[in-house]
């Protein structure tokens, strides 16, 4: 029941909790009170909007950042980790397997920005050997939606 | 100027859903819930191996039976899935879309005044392809009261001694009935008795929403007296490839192999290809097809009973088959109604036999949110006729 409630949640967080329970054969109470857990276990860690901002007249610009570290004696790559989790202009860090340590992705309003971030912030902490940034140019599918084509129903309209 | 025409396909009546594809098609704004086919994609790496067939410059034609690796593929399948055992080399041929199966088992069995059963309501080709076939089609309505599954009484009543076919389609199109174990051994009990051969259209096996579907053939003494047609149309959602296979003893399939060598030479060759792969990595994209179609069927199920609309419960392909009854409109007046008054398609019972009076066929081959709008229009149209009274 789980599983199928967050694939459902994964797609659309603003599904309707009764109708949700309609389509799992459940009622409305049992799918609230799993959610109502698991947002306290913390499997549900919060409702995004997925947004594409190229349609906006905002200003975004996102790099992907590899990393290369040392890993300190008793803490792995963890307390480096957070010095750099905690940067709110850093949307998402993880630990990569491969010929880089971390994968940081970053959102900036400017090159400048992005660029001021890694030679001043990233490069200068101690454990880090390395950097390399990737700017993305654009998006074509995020968060397993493909952005900007809305499917159309070429079928015909009746059929056996 | 003689008549050019065919006097046995002059007398062939068009489907009548015609009709409301003709209008619909005129409107703008049309939601439709009248099509027979899955609203998904055929699975990505499902197409990409058809795309790759095609770059490798695999544009032959392939043997009359379908390509070996295809038809082995098919014989795993149908014994994982069916516990059904064929021969890839002389049990199975692959065809163009199940119906050319139906098509072919007809013409490669019948004598001319030999009668098949077939139970209404269903898919609109057997009754003209028997004709065709210069067979006699004797229909078997099937009631509500039984949730539209064929019992043996239906059964015996119909049979006399010139019946040589049953046709079993099930999960059903347009109820989404479908048969259980029990069911099907009273079936085969009276099959055998009287001889009888089965042509079980099993197009819409892996759309079962409770028990697994079972496959008549899988029955003691069954295998000698079915043809199993299946395809890729519905469980892969790969209906424009055009694919399906038919499959049965050595005997018939010699003959129907025949026909199919001189009508069609061979099924494409490019959905092949692709079949293959579908039968190879496909169940992961088949589960979570059923799944959604299952969750669609629920929804529509308690909505259905919102409004007040009758229905019974159907288990089996994506369709729902509510009862019209209490407005006093034939079928036929109530989907024209609806189609002008509030642009939304649905298909008339009796577009799958008389006995479909009565009722709607609605399919649920489309995403909720569709599924929501068209309801809502439709919730419209039916307070309307209530308050009406």
């Amino acid at each position: 029941m789980r599983e199928q409630i967050l694939t459902f949640l994964e797609k659309n967080s603003k599904i309707d909790l009764h109708e949700l329970a309609i389509m799992l054969g459940s009622s409305e109470a049992v799918i609230a009170n799993e959610v109502a857990k698991m947002e306290e276990e913390q499997v549900i860690c919060g409702y995004h909007t997925l947004i594409d901002w190229e349609k906006t007249s905002s200003e975004k610009i996102t790099a992907l950042i590899e990393v290369r570290v040392t890993p300190q004696r008793g803490q792995g790559f963890d307390s480096i980790a957070e010095r750099i989790y905690n940067y709110p202009e850093v949307q998402s860090l993880y630990l990569i397997s491969g010929a880089y340590d971390l994968l940081v992705i970053l959102q900036g309003k400017t090159l400048r920005e992005v660029s001021s971030f890694v030679s001043d912030k990233l490069s200068t902490l101690d454990s880090v050997l390395s950097t390399a940034t990737h700017f993305i140019l654009k998006k074509y599918k995020d968060y397993g939606t493909i952005l900007g084509t809305k499917a159309k129903d070429e079928r015909m309209l009746v059929t056996p | 100027m003689r008549n050019p025409l065919s006097d046995k396909v002059v007398t062939i009546k068009p489907s009548g859903i015609r009709k409301f594809f003709d209008i619909a098609s005129e409107m703008k704004d049309v939601i439709s819930l009248g099509v027979g086919e899955p609203d998904f994609d055929t699975p990505w790496h499902v197409r990409d191996e058809g795309i790759y067939s095609l770059e490798k410059g695999r544009t032959f034609y392939t043997s009359n039976s379908g390509l070996k690796e295809l038809r082995e593929e098919i014989s795993h399948y149908l014994r994982r899935r069916y516990q059904l055992q064929y021969d890839p080399l002389h049990e199975i041929l692959v065809t163009v879309g199940g119906s050319e199966g139906i098509d072919i088992a007809l013409r490669a069995m019948l004598n001319p005044g030999d009668e098949v059963l077939i139970p209404e309501p269903c898919y609109v080709s057997y009754l003209p392809c028997v004709v065709l076939a210069d067979g006699v089609p004797v229909t078997i309505e099937l009631k509500e009261e039984n949730e539209f599954r064929l019992t043996k009484e239906e059964l015996l009543e119909k049979i006399t001694d010139k019946t040589k076919i049953l046709v079993l389609p099930f999960p059903n199109n347009p109820t989404g009935a479908v048969l259980r174990r029990e069911d099907l051994e009273a079936i085969a009990e009276v099959v055998i008795e009287h001889d009888l051969f089965v042509l079980s259209d099993e197009i819409y096996s892996e759309l079962t929403y409770g028990e697994d579907h079972v496959s008549i053939a899988s029955l003691p003494g069954m295998w000698e007296r079915t043809l199993t047609i299946n395809g890729f149309s519905k469980s892969y959602a790969m209906t424009g490839w055009r694919l399906g296979y038919i499959c049965g003893p050595k005997e018939i399939v010699e003959q129907m192999t025949k026909i199919h060598q001189f009508a069609i030479m061979c099924a494409p060759t490019t959905a092949q290809y692709a079949a293959v792969e579908a039968l190879r990595n496909g169940d992961d994209d088949v589960a979570m097809m059923r799944e959604a179609y299952n969750q669609r069927r629920r929804f529509l199920m308690h909505e259905f009973a919102r409004m007040g609309l009758k229905c019974f419960e159907p288990f089996g392909a994506f369709y729902v088959f509510p009862s019209i009854k209490e407005f006093g409109l034939s079928s036929d007046e109530f989907a024209m109604r609806l189609l002008e008054e509030e642009h939304v398609a649905v298909v008339p019972g009796t577009a799958f036999g008389e006995c479909g009076e009565g009722f709607l066929r609605i399919s649920y081959a489309y995403s909720i949110d569709a599924l929501k709008a068209a309801l809502a229009r439709m919730e419209r149209f039916i307070n309307r006729l209530r308050a009406r009274d």
